[in-house]
């Protein structure tokens, strides 16, 4: 258990509990602090990434209890009790996630700023069609299994934006996960 | 962002009686609209009241009907099996809307109550009557590519953005409501959204504090149900127009400031007018502002199309 040592308590602070990577978490935080800025400025946890800061582009996308979420537009005291994984809890270097070594194999980015939220959301998208959720592409939404075609993956994918167009390197890397997880 | 104190809500009649203590009290359900315009300062509510932890998430039949609770994500609801089956409509309404992470966080209630994206709306430099009571509207011989062609005003040329609605309007839902008193109502979808005339800033016929619970959706009607929207990109982009079909049902997206019901199209084709006529039907009435005058044709002919195909 970490504790932090915020501001006074005052009217426009509130304390919350969570899980990061594992980690448990008690804070008092200015209740205007967003989960992204939670996570960057308060945990040291500066893989998630601010891109514009208003749900646009992905860039923060984060796991809150496997589901994947824009970090930016979440306030961080609405999350209490949640386990929260950012890219730095889904793997570290010599213990790769497979989708970190699919983009790394696949040389999926170039920047990569836009990469962990990338990452951590392809990791979301393939939780949820293995959970049979249908997209604006299923063209069966009464079928209880889907084929991840690559326009599902890129339908799935369009709320994470790449400045440097790495999107064939992205959609190839997220098939080869795909693929071994079926 | 202006500063605000922050409770979480226990009880949805304990949630609207703390709202309207508090009149610059704000409710957040999945805040994917909300924090947004609080981070720009055009929502600067000083308390906000957490609905999370309520109990409003189920997706239940109901009397042949299908009860949604207000907080089920919008995800949930698309990926629900009997919405699937029976509501395709809404499904593809929903899934054409943001994207994965956003549909993941926003909230059925939520995305009734969402607010105009409209460009000029957004922007604090320019006047907006729904901002700014008022101070005027700069879509008005602005860039208006995306505004209005039904029942704006002359205060206020804005669409709403929720493809969701349109389909439950072309569902016949009710939207499921507590009142600070304790006291519940229920009222047509299409009764909750209000057009601009002179004061665009009043969006809803909710009374203040008024808390959605639920969205009931009556049986399915007979017939096919479908959902098209026109836009920019193919993904993860707003309407430039959009039409729900329900059997002999239609309504129309991003067009006007509420989601739009076609009753000229559907009284049309009651009387055996052909798709082409029944879509003129409605839009006799459609006025363009210049750089939307395209969204006439464009709305005609999707109309037609969607009647084609039933």
């Amino acid at each position: 258990m970490t504790n932090h040592d915020g501001p006074p308590n005052g009217p426009f602070m509130a304390k919350v509990a969570l899980t990061a990577n594992g980690q448990p978490h008690t804070l008092t935080v200015d209740t205007r602090t967003t989960l992204l800025d939670l996570l960057r400025n308060h945990l040291d946890l500066m893989g998630v990434k601010k891109g514009c800061d208003h749900g646009q582009c992905g860039a923060c996308t984060v796991l809150v209890n496997g589901v994947r979420i824009n970090s930016c537009l979440s306030l961080a005291v609405t999350h209490q009790g949640d386990e929260v994984t950012t890219i730095e809890g889904l793997g570290l270097p010599g213990h790769l996630h497979p989708m970190q070594a699919a983009f790394l194999e696949r040389d999926a980015f170039q920047c990569g700023y836009c990469t962990p939220g990338q990452i951590c959301s392809a990791v979301g998208m393939l939780a949820e069609a293995a959970d049979g959720a249908p997209s604006q592409v299923t063209t069966n939404l009464g079928a209880s299994e889907i084929a991840l075609t690559d326009a599902e993956i890129r339908e799935r994918m369009s709320g994470n934006i790449c400045r440097c167009s790495a999107y064939p390197q992205i959609l190839e890397a997220i098939r080869d996960v795909a693929e071994q997880s079926a | 962002m202006r500063p605000f104190t922050y409770e979480r809500a226990v009880d949805a009649a304990q949630a609207a009686k703390a709202a309207s203590e508090r009149p610059d009290a704000r409710f957040l359900a999945g805040g994917t609209n909300l924090i947004d315009l609080m981070k720009q300062e055009i929502e600067k509510p000083a308390h906000l009241i957490d609905l999370r932890a309520l109990p409003l998430a189920d997706i239940e039949g109901a009397g042949g009907g299908l009860r949604i609770g207000a907080m089920a994500t919008n995800s949930a609801v698309a990926a629900d099996r009997q919405v699937r089956e029976r509501y395709p409509v809404l499904a593809q309404a929903i899934l054409s809307g943001g994207s994965g992470q956003l549909r993941n966080k926003a909230s059925v209630g939520g995305n009734l109550l969402q607010r105009t994206r409209c460009a000029y709306f957004y922007d604090v430099t320019k006047p907006c009557n729904k901002r700014d009571p008022g101070a005027g509207c700069a879509a008005i011989g602005g860039l208006n590519r995306n505004a209005a062609i039904l029942g704006q005003s002359s205060a206020c040329i804005a669409t709403h953005p929720s493809d969701m609605a349109v389909a439950l309007s072309v569902l016949d839902a009710l939207v499921e409501t507590v009142r600070p008193d304790g006291s519940m109502r229920t009222l047509p979808v299409d009764e909750l959204h209000r057009l601009p005339g002179d004061t665009p800033q009043t969006e809803t016929s909710l009374v203040a504090s008024e808390l959605i619970t639920a969205v009931v959706l009556p049986p399915p009607p007979e017939g096919r149900q479908s959902y098209a929207k026109a836009r920019d990109r193919a993904s993860y982009a707003g309407g430039l127009a959009s039409v729900a079909a329900a059997g002999d049902r239609i309504a129309l997206g991003a067009v006007a400031l509420k989601p739009w019901r076609a009753r000229l199209t559907e009284q049309a084709l009651a009387q055996g007018a052909s798709p082409a006529e029944a879509a003129d039907a409605e839009l006799a009435q459609a006025q363009g502002c210049g750089g939307n005058d395209f969204k006439i044709n464009l709305t005609r002919r999707m109309i037609t199309a969607a009647l084609k195909e039933r």
